[in-house]
């Protein structure tokens, strides 16, 4: 009998379709994992599996009656637990949250992937209200990544690593304002799309840093990445910065190739505080795609220092009332961060705000002469769980503030990246960033197709 | 606009939080005055950078080139 648990989410729809399976075993078998693996893993904080068996029910249904079946026909999936789920409150990681009362409806993706016949599993553990690179969680606990439970899944987004990683679901949907997909991809080494910012709906989500915020999917294929992309995309009223990402669909481009791409490495500050394991990721990338130039991103670290400003100043704002009322109950490693941010002077909010349209307009020039670039996604790969420090360069960092320190500059200005995963020989695998002008989300895809299609980059379940 | 280091983190966030009404404890002075040193670290990485005054940014962000794009 075939393990559907291993098998992709394209290879799941297409025997649903086909009736080799039924979609209500495709979900049984999930459960089962969700079952066996969760206690130890913390992945989910809500099951729906009573849903996702109805849902099934009618996907099986719909076959026997002889309806042409979507895109997504049976495929399980699971979402951080930012995303609004009927009938759930919405945690965004936090004891706060929870008290709220249960949500009336989904939030858009969950809509959306479910209307292209996917199957929502639950919600997934997530760093309190997503101020986080590590999984880390003082209410839910940690989520564990499954290549090495002593390891973290990195985060904000580290149940939906976890549970690809696991073979509890082949996609989830993460969301990203630094690094929150790309670090969870890198540390548990899987595929993750950040879209181009505002290319996908973002409505009934929690938000953390607005003018940051992307939601996108992790995966164990570039192709899962592209039809979750696809039915996803579209304008929502729901989400004032969605405009409705790429015309048409990315799923029958990604075997483009990349014959003609021009293609470079990101010099400088991407190859600085980059541990060697990183360094040798990207090497492999670069050798596999040909890519000798080598580009600097102009005055990246300036970018980053203000996406941190921005991140503290719109963060303390958005939880200001929160930390009046309830500040015992807020995680104390974000809780801090965020009483700060609320001190900040409003002028250096304003001025990250004009430095950022500075940087986008100085980075869309450099794309005029490169198509895309490619960098480290983490400057290490999955630190121990309790781990509060990583060396780089003889330099000591503190993990929850750095694991992003590549991935901060690109989000800023809202660049498309797919993170790629690499995996060295004994070793945790490390993540890639494969990075595009905005709005060409269609040529990350298809260079992380390419590299997943020559064996340079793949993603497996955890034994 | 260069900025300069207060000399004490602590003395800072206890004004601050006093004037902004902000939840400051024995238990959260500590880590709000490390987050408070980083930003202050950070910051003039990016206000020490010319930009041209009449820069603006964008009030809903939109990362395509050209006017944004009405849903």
């Amino acid at each position: 009998m075939t393990d559907w648990t291993r098998e992709s989410g394209a290879r799941i729809a297409e025997a649903v379709r086909s009736g080799d399976i039924t979609a209500r075993s495709v979900v049984e078998q999930h459960l089962d994992v969700i079952e066996a693996r969760n206690p130890r893993l913390n992945a989910f904080t809500d099951i729906t599996g009573g849903r996702a068996l109805a849902t099934a029910e009618r996907i099986d249904a719909r076959r026997r009656r002889g309806e042409a079946l979507p895109a997504l026909a049976g495929v399980p999936f699971a979402v951080k637990n930012l995303f609004d789920i009927a009938g759930l409150p919405t945690r965004a990681g936090s004891k706060i949250n929870r008290d709220r009362p249960p949500s009336e409806r989904d939030a858009t993706a969950i809509t959306r992937l479910e209307a292209a016949g996917a199957i929502l599993m639950g919600g997934l553990n997530m760093g309190a209200y997503a101020y986080d690179f590590t999984g880390r969680n003082a209410h839910d606990s940690h989520s564990r990544n499954p290549h090495d439970p002593e390891r973290m899944t990195g985060g904000s987004s580290g149940g939906s690593g976890g549970c690809v990683a696991a073979g509890m679901a082949p996609v989830a949907l993460g969301s990203d304002t630094n690094g929150s997909i790309r670090v969870p991809s890198s540390l548990c080494g899987l595929f993750g799309l950040k879209p181009t910012y505002g290319a996908l709906s973002r409505g009934g989500s929690f938000p953390f840093v607005t003018s940051l915020d992307h939601v996108g999917p992790l995966a164990r294929s570039v192709e899962d990445l592209a039809l979750v992309h696809d039915a996803m995309r579209g304008p929502d009223p729901r989400d004032p910065a969605c405009w409705g990402g790429s015309a048409e669909p990315l799923a029958p481009q990604i075997e483009g190739g990349i014959a003609g791409m021009r293609i470079a490495r990101a010099g400088g500050y991407f190859t600085r505080l980059a541990s060697p394991q990183a360094l040798e990721a990207v090497e492999t990338v670069a050798g596999a795609l040909e890519a000798w130039r080598v580009a600097e991103i102009p005055e990246a670290p300036r970018a980053r220092a203000a996406a941190f400003i921005m991140t503290m100043t719109e963060g303390a704002a958005l939880h200001q009332d929160r930390l009046r009322r309830r500040v015992a109950d807020f995680d104390p490693e974000v809780r801090d961060r965020l009483i700060a941010g609320a001190m900040l002077p409003g002028a250096w909010y304003h001025r990250a705000q004009v430095f950022r349209a500075w940087y986008k307009a100085a980075v869309a020039e450099l794309f005029r002469q490169v198509d895309v670039l490619i960098a480290p996604a983490t400057p290490v790969s999955a630190p121990l769980v309790d781990q509060k420090v990583f060396t780089v360069e003889g330099q000591d960092l503190p993990v929850r503030a750095n694991l992003g320190l590549f991935t901060q500059p690109i989000s800023f200005i809202g660049l498309p990246v797919a993170a790629v995963p690499v995996w060295p020989e004994n070793g945790m695998p490390i993540g890639v960033q494969v990075i595009a002008a905005a709005g060409r989300d269609d040529l990350v895809l298809r260079v992380a197709r390419h590299l997943e299609r020559e064996g340079i980059c793949t993603a497996r379940v955890a034994a | 606009m260069t900025v300069s280091a207060p000399p004490d983190f602590e003395a800072l966030a206890r004004t601050l939080g006093r004037a902004l009404d902000l939840p400051l404890t024995e238990e959260t002075l500590p880590g709000v005055a490390m987050n408070l040193a980083l930003a202050w670290r950070l910051a003039p990485d990016f206000l020490d950078f010319a930009v041209p005054d009449t820069l603006e940014p964008a009030a809903v962000f939109d990362p395509r080139p050209g006017p944004v794009a009405t849903p």
